[in-house]
């Protein structure tokens, strides 16, 4: 990576393509204290399976090493589920055999999501000693009853307290917040980003709440229950746009912002369709035009591992067609957009296209087609899919 | 060669559910026409459609053999009618390869209205009827009330009714032999120059058209070349057969027979049904008289959602026509829906049932518009026009009246109910002739009502008002002056011709607003506000907003998401896809039909 005086805004075009060329690890820690209520993640709640955290680290350091070598690495990203739930040896024991089997770059990003309650001092320092710089925590809301409806068992205090602690031990910080639960209101929303944006936080992923199939949510909401409302949602998008901007957040995704040189790179990286090796229950990986995904029961997971086979669930080889069409609707998530070629160029001579530059929904700025409205980043993505293999 | 003497030929025919195929299939179990092994419920019921929905919508003939109390072998050539009032069309051509037919009547449910519609085409037929009852094994079957309801409507004594159960069984020997006893042989003449009746027919991919006959006079050999009359249409018999039910090839068929015939013919319009076939070599003077082509009730646009497959839509109507000769169409254009058929129909399972057809038995995408009646249009020059769709109304400078079609209705329903079904006909427009009492505790009653009120929801109406104790039999009557206005769809302020409608004056505010409420609800919000208003001429009576669209989108998409979004999106494109752009709007095809579902 180059050493620039300033750092690089996250919705850089340059920054975005460049990192179609970067590669990733994917971590997956399952274990969750209890299962929230909107959650469709692959996860362990705490009683369900009697497979210890030893033993899932254990199969996922031996399927690590079923996998070729590679090299120039450039982010290590531990997922969940709740990776702060395990000893942070057991963390450091996984980077370390990533090290064995690539080569991760100086500055590479190592980043770990947390929950709040489980912050302490000692355990940052521990993460910084196995090498962890940057680290997410799982705030969702500020406001009790908001974390209530959503599951959640931590408070404010301790949230406010485990990201300024962290800044403090010099990690990069960010927080995940959920907005548009049916029992929140606009106040309750502006309390929840401004709090946390002024608790100094350098990135922000702010997802609207989402019934997914096979929640505990989606039964409730098919049994007549409240459901997350378009507008209500789209209200509080915008107002976090305005807060994050005002707090020197720069948007760079459809639902993520962050101060220069704080992006998150394994992101950044999958959008533009960059590779990355997922190891652990439900994890993704995508590897030589290839993209696999992992078994999401921890139990096949590690009796898969322990008969030295991979534990894939299925894979997917991309198309040539295909891999042009996802290149549009994935970058399209990003601000910086894609640059403009053939593919795009036929897209916007469709009918749909057409409709959508007359309205302004999508334009083409310096050689890139963007999205101006991310809320309807979908409606274009649709129409982008619908382009048959002869269009491109 | 089965001597005419041996041979019987009849429909059984009842009210929809009284369980004539259920009965067919003790035909063939007792018959030995079909192993235990081949058994299953309503076993001649072969469609997907009348599988799923448990109806029989095509009529199907076959052939079984029964040793009577003689101890001869009878030929019986059997066919299974449809019972709803929409596939009458149906029953009527299978009446008329027959000389006698089993009139069916649920134990449990008394006579009913196409009870009677059917046992009057029988009798106009000049039919032998034999009065079944059926459902005896049932707790609720009243036997003595039902049959003197029978003798009541055909005559004779109530030791003519037969009873069975088509469930257990009991009784069908004793039917069988009645029908040997007393259903005529087949008239017609051996030595006569062939002649045979068309009743029905289908196209098969690798046989061309495939016609079933009833031979009148002579017979026909394999190889023999035949024409058919009406279209001059010269071929040889490539194979013909039997129905037993499977399709079973015979060197001959002669006068009496029932059977199909395969001449290679892939040149649709050449055969029709109705058509007289004879011999080329020695052909009859004169054909068969043909069958009345059935009046469509109502009409409806059918267009393929995507343009290019309108070709395809043809093609499919005219191959569909061979096994459903009451369908009528002809092409049209629509501003909003692009090149497609205005589609007649004998009601609206009819039309459902079409449809359905259509996309599964031709793989085609479509969207109906909302069906309506045909009506009249009197000009001020005094020249009348043809309604079949609110596009074609004359604009209300030339016009100096419409007219709509009425029906003759049939109601049949328990005395108890007399009181609401007057109503619920009142509030239809609807005009009341004679009442007749079946028995002390059921009654007819007559009605003259317009075509338009009774026939899109009126049915489901009577039923749960009268707890399902109510049928209904309605045929054309006339044509009669109505206070009659089109109500105008706006969509983003451009009228859509595909969603006008001709309602009466006294409802058209009603019908304004809940239509634009109903659109509202299924049109999905767009990139910007649109506007939805209903109109009578350039007066607005209606308006709503569909608001613009804020969000669309998924809040996650990580490494892990990329292929599940994909997936989903990809299957919202799906949905995507069978959308129509009406102007810059984009409209599903359920909303083309949402004037069909206004509860009013
Ligand atoms: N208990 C009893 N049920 C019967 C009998 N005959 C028919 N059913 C039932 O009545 C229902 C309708 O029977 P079908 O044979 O399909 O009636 P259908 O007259 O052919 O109906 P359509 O062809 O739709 O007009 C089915 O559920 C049968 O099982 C019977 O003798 N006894
Ligand atoms: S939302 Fe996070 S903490 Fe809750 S169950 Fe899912 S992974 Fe675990
Ligand atoms: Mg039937």
């Amino acid at each position: 990576m180059t050493v620039t005086a300033e750092p690089r805004r996250p919705d850089d075009a340059t920054l975005a393509d460049e990192l179609a060329d970067t590669r990733s690890v994917y971590i997956h820690i399952p274990f969750c204290r209890r299962r929230c209520p909107y959650c469709d993640f692959a996860v362990v709640a705490a009683g369900e399976s009697r497979i210890s955290h030893r033993t899932y680290v254990d199969a996922v350091l031996q399927d690590m090493r079923s996998e070729a070598p590679w090299f120039a690495i450039s982010a290590i990203n531990f997922g969940g589920g709740t990776p702060s739930a395990v000893e942070p040896g057991l963390i450091a024991e996984l980077i370390r055999r990533v090290r064995d089997i690539a080569d991760v770059t100086t500055g590479a990003e190592i980043s770990l999501e947390a929950n709040p309650e489980d912050w302490t001092e000692e355990f940052g320092e521990a993460l910084r000693g196995a090498g962890v710089n940057r680290i997410t925590f799982g705030v969702q809301s500020l406001d009790p009853t908001i974390l209530g409806s959503l599951g959640r068992t931590h408070d404010a205090t301790a949230a406010i307290q485990a990201i300024s602690g962290a800044r403090h031990l010099g990690f990069s910080v960010g927080a995940d917040l959920i907005f548009g639960t049916p029992a929140e209101s606009l106040q309750s929303w502006r309390a929840t980003a401004e709090t946390t944006l002024s608790a100094g936080i350098d990135h922000l992923s702010a997802y609207g709440l989402t019934v997914e199939r096979g929640t505990a949510l989606s039964r409730e909401v098919a049994a007549g229950g409240p459901a997350p409302d378009q507008d209500d949602q789209a209200d509080k998008y915008e107002l976090t746009q305005l807060l994050a901007a005002q707090a020197g957040l720069v948007q760079y995704e459809v639902s993520n912002y962050a101060r220069p040189g704080h992006h998150c790179i394994y992101n950044l990286s999958t959008w533009a369709q960059g590779e990355y090796l997922g190891f652990g229950v439900g994890a993704h990986g995508h590897r030589d035009a290839m993209r696999y995904r992992n078994v999401r029961r921890i139990e096949k997971y590690v009796e898969l591992v322990t008969d030295g086979k991979r534990p894939w669930a299925g894979t997917e080889r991309s198309e040539h067609h295909d891999y042009r069409i996802e290149r549009l609707f994935l970058g399209l998530r990003r601000m910086a957009g894609v640059a403009v070629d053939e593919t795009v160029v036929r897209f916007l001579a469709t009918s749909d296209g057409q409709r959508y530059l007359g309205a302004g929904l999508v334009e083409v700025i310096n050689e890139r087609l963007v999205v101006t409205t991310p809320l309807l980043t979908d409606t274009v993505a649709r129409s982008v899919l619908s382009l048959s293999p002869d269009d491109c | 060669m089965t001597d005419p003497s041996r041979i019987r030929n009849f429909s059984i025919i009842a009210h929809i559910d009284h369980g004539k195929s259920t009965l067919a299939d003790r035909l063939l179990e007792r018959t030995g026409a079909i192993t235990a092994r081949e058994m299953r419920d309503q076993v001649l019921d072969t469609m997907d459609i009348e599988r799923e929905r448990g109806i029989t919508i095509k009529a199907n003939a076959v052939r079984i053999e029964f040793v009577a109390a003689d101890g001869h072998t009878y030929q019986l050539n059997l066919i299974d009618t449809p019972g709803h009032v929409d596939f009458s069309y149906e029953v009527s051509r299978s009446l008329e390869a027959c000389e006698g037919a089993l009139l069916l009547v649920d134990a449990s449910q008394g006579i009913e209205a196409q009870t009677l519609a059917n046992a009057y085409l029988a009798i106009e037929n000049g039919l032998e009827i034999i009065p079944v009852l059926n459902k005896i094994d049932l707790p609720a079957a009243e036997p003595e009330r039902v049959s003197r309801e029978m003798v009541g409507v055909l005559g004779g004594t109530v030791d003519d009714v037969i009873q069975v159960s088509a469930k257990t069984g009991d009784g069908v020997g004793e039917l069988l032999q009645a029908i040997v006893d007393r259903l005529p042989v087949p008239h017609g003449d051996r030595n006569a120059p062939f002649r045979a009746m068309v009743f029905d027919s289908y196209y098969d991919t690798y046989r061309g058209v495939v016609s079933y006959i009833r031979v009148v006079d002579g017979r026909v050999k394999v190889h023999e070349p035949v024409e058919f009359m009406r279209t001059g249409h010269r071929v040889e018999a490539d194979d013909l057969g039997i129905m037993t039910p499977s399709q079973v090839s015979r060197k001959t068929l002669a006068a009496g027979d029932v059977g199909y015939l395969v001449t290679g013919t892939k040149e649709i319009e050449q055969i029709r049904v109705g058509d007289t076939v004879t011999s080329s070599v020695n052909p009859a003077s004169e054909p068969l008289p043909g069958y009345e082509e059935p009046k469509p009730m109502v009409f409806s646009g059918l267009f393929p959602t995507d343009g290019d497959d309108f070709e395809r839509l043809r093609e499919a109507l005219d191959k569909l026509r061979l096994n459903d000769s009451s369908l009528q169409y002809v092409a049209e254009t629509s501003r909003a829906l692009g090149f497609g058929f205005r589609v007649g129909f004998l009601g609206l399972l009819h039309m459902e049932i079409v449809r359905e057809r259509l996309e599964r038995e031709y793989d085609l995408d479509l969207v109906a518009t909302a069906p309506s009646v045909e009506y009249r249009a009197g000009l001020t020059d005094g020249t009348i026009v043809e309604v079949r769709s609110p596009q074609d109304l004359p604009p209300t400078g030339k016009l100096a009246y419409i007219e709509e079609p009425f029906v003759k209705v049939m109601i049949i329903t328990p005395k108890e109910f007399v009181g609401v079904v007057m109503e619920l006909v009142q509030q239809r427009r609807g005009e009341m002739g004679d009442m007749t009492y079946l028995t002390e505790d059921r009654v007819e009653i007559h009605y003259t009502v317009p075509l338009s009120e009774i026939v899109f929801d009126f049915f489901d109406q009577l039923k749960s008002a009268t707890r399902g104790y109510a049928s209904l039999d309605y045929e054309p009557n006339e044509y009669r002056k109505s206070d009659l206005v089109r109500v105008d769809i706006l969509l983003n302020n451009v009228s859509v011709d595909a969603f006008s409608s001709i309602v009466h004056r006294d409802r058209a505010y009603r019908y304004g607003k809940a239509m634009s409420e109903r659109l509202r609800k299924l049109i999905p919000r767009q990139l910007f506000d649109v506007p939805i208003q209903a109109a009578i001429g350039s007066r607005i009576i209606a308006r709503e907003t569909i608001k613009a669209r804020r969000k669309d989108v998924t809040a996650k998409c990580y490494g892990g998401d990329i292929t599940r979004k994909k997936k989903l999106l990809a299957k919202q494109k799906e949905g995507k896809k069978k959308m129509k752009m009406v102007g810059q709007v984009e409209v599903p095809p359920e909303a083309f039909v949402a004037a069909l579902r206004i509860d009013e």
